[in-house]
């Protein structure tokens, strides 16, 4: 008779709050999670704990003064933000960059998807279980791209090194010669960190097949970035729609099939590759000349609107700017790219386990400060 | 769940572990090796020079935090004006060194120091004779390469640079 009773309890799902102020959730995301025992059945994000108005602050900045607020967004890659926001600027006031500029850019870029990269799977192993020792050999290289820029612009996080026009500062002497260095040293330890990670049985085990994103659900959610290219969509901006140079070099988009955790590990390390080589190429081939066009430091644009967009580390990174002819924009958008990758989180998790959850979700690779400008 | 090749993985797991015992370490004990910092940093203060100074107030309207406050008086026997307070909010700038560039007189430097933290808020809004150059207010070569030329090279970790500590 008890038995009877025990089997027909009523249960409830039971709701349990992950965040904002949790090691796992890469900043202050706050997740409410419906569970069914340990299986996850819903969850609902909550956003805005790191709102600062970035959008709003911008309208009463010049041009030039929105720069070290675009560093502000994506806080793990500045740079790219940069670029893509001195692009829809250029394509608004009609500035033209000089061919110097132009690979300066492209080399900074590249260099900071790397460091972006390292992160993101460094990162993604912590939330596999795998603690900090994965972590710390992607981050010692990380290291390395930092003490680049820290070279390059004086600032080892925020740079604010792009300018309306070309860049801030021309390259140091030294600068070429030690990314020449650098890039062996980066392919080798690739080479080594895959042949540890790709066959660990624990990894393999705990990312195959696990939080799947169909092709279907990832085209119509908006996936960009290694997330939607883990999920077999070959989009890439850079060969899409070519902004600044990246026409000219040779470099393939590596996509996989399945969408798992692991795919969109090893697109991200083969990204890498892909990366290594634009910058093999590009030291090569910089020119002298001047490195920025000469364009004041407060610039009026005609009125009128533009948009640009970037293939960030992370997807597609657009700004849309419409401009009354004053100093400051009229208004001013970003796209984030981590903000609608979150999009799918929801479908990829349910049916998972409480601690697939947390890898799911360091799989797609977000930063809170563009989630909430 | 398949399980092939089980203890493979982590044999290739150790074995790298292993070869990292004898790579030289990346870290340095910091308060007794110091590495050089990068020639164009921008260290947590702004220097000024009051003599290059005209009070054109260019830095004040290219911050774009609206920490820099310059106040100035005609003076009748020269024909210049006169700087009577510069004002920094230091607790406010984000460090994006867009006064420095924006100066036409080479009148503003970023700072080449760092720990230089404070106990109270309001040490930290400088003002006047308290921005100016001096030993423990190096300036940094952001935007000036003349300085920049000047200051040591900075250490990479690219390079093998961690010395046996003493």
């Amino acid at each position: 008779m008890t038995t009877t009773q025990e089997l027909t309890l009523k249960t409830e799902p039971f709701i349990l709050n992950i965040g904002p102020m949790h090691p796992s959730t890469h900043g202050v995301f706050r997740m409410r999670a419906t569970l069914d025992g340990e299986v996850v059945t819903d969850i609902e994000p909550v956003f805005g704990y790191l709102h600062r108005g970035i959008e709003k602050l911008a309208e009463e900045r010049t041009y030039t003064g929105i720069i070290p607020f675009t560093d502000r967004l994506d806080y793990l890659s500045p740079m790219s933000n940069n670029l893509g926001y001195c692009l829809a600027v250029e394509k608004l006031a009609g500035v033209k960059v000089p061919e110097r500029g132009e690979y300066i850019r492209i080399i900074t870029a590249e260099l900071q998807r790397l460091a972006n990269h390292c992160v993101a799977i460094g990162a993604m192993f912590n939330d596999a279980g795998a603690y900090f020792t994965p972590f710390l050999y992607m981050f010692r290289n990380r290291e390395k791209i930092y003490d680049l820029f820290d070279m390059l612009c004086g600032q080892r996080v925020t740079y604010n090194y792009m300018r309306i026009g070309g860049v801030s500062q021309d390259l140091p002497e030294e600068f070429l010669p030690a990314v020449a260095k650098f890039l062996p040293q980066l392919k080798k330890f690739l080479d080594e960190y895959e042949f540890f990670v790709k066959q660990n049985e624990v990894f393999v085990a705990r990312s195959k097949g696990v939080g799947i994103l169909s092709k279907e659900l990832a085209i119509n959610c908006g996936i960009s970035g290694p997330v939607a290219r883990a999920s077999g969509i070959k989009h890439d901006l850079r060969r899409d729609d070519p902004y600044s140079i990246y026409d000219r070099f040779e470099f393939d988009i590596p996509t996989a099939e399945n969408g798992d955790c692991f795919d969109r590990f090893y697109v991200r390390v083969q990204e890498m590759r892909q990366s290594v080589r634009i910058l093999e190429q590009a030291i090569k081939q910089v020119p002298d000349g001047p490195f920025r066009a000469n364009v004041p430091q407060v610039i009026h644009p005609p009125a009128g609107e533009s948009y640009a967009h970037i293939e960030s580390p992370k997807g597609e990174l657009g700004y849309y700017i419409v401009s009354d002819g004053s100093i400051a924009p009229y208004r001013f958008h970003i796209r984030p790219t981590s903000l609608i990758n979150l999009g799918a989180l929801r479908n990829m998790v349910r049916g998972w386990k409480v601690a697939d959850l947390i890898f799911i979700f360091g799989s797609i690779d977000i930063t809170m400060g563009e989630v909430d400008r | 769940m398949k399980f092939e090749n089980f203890g493979l993985g982590i044999v290739k797991g150790l074995s790298v572990a292993i070869q990292y015992v004898w790579r030289h370490a990346l870290v340095t004990q910091y308060p007794e090796q110091r590495l050089n910092i990068s020639r164009r940093s921008r260290g947590n203060e702004l220097v000024w020079s009051r003599e290059r100074c005209t009070g054109c107030a260019t830095c004040a309207k290219a911050c774009p935090q609206g920490v820099i406050e310059i106040v100035t008086a005609t003076d009748m026997t020269e024909n210049k004006y006169k700087v009577e307070t510069y004002r920094v909010d230091t607790g406010y700038c984000i460090q994006c060194g867009l006064c420095v560039e924006a100066c036409p007189y080479d009148a503003l430097f970023m700072g080449y120091s760092y720990e230089r933290a404070k106990y109270r808020r309001a040490e930290l809004v400088q003002t006047n004779d308290e921005l100016l150059e001096s030993p423990q207010r190096p300036v940094s070569g952001y935007f000036h390469p003349d300085i920049a030329k000047k200051l040591p090279k900075q250490t990479l970790l690219i390079e093998k640079i961690v010395e046996k500590r003493k």
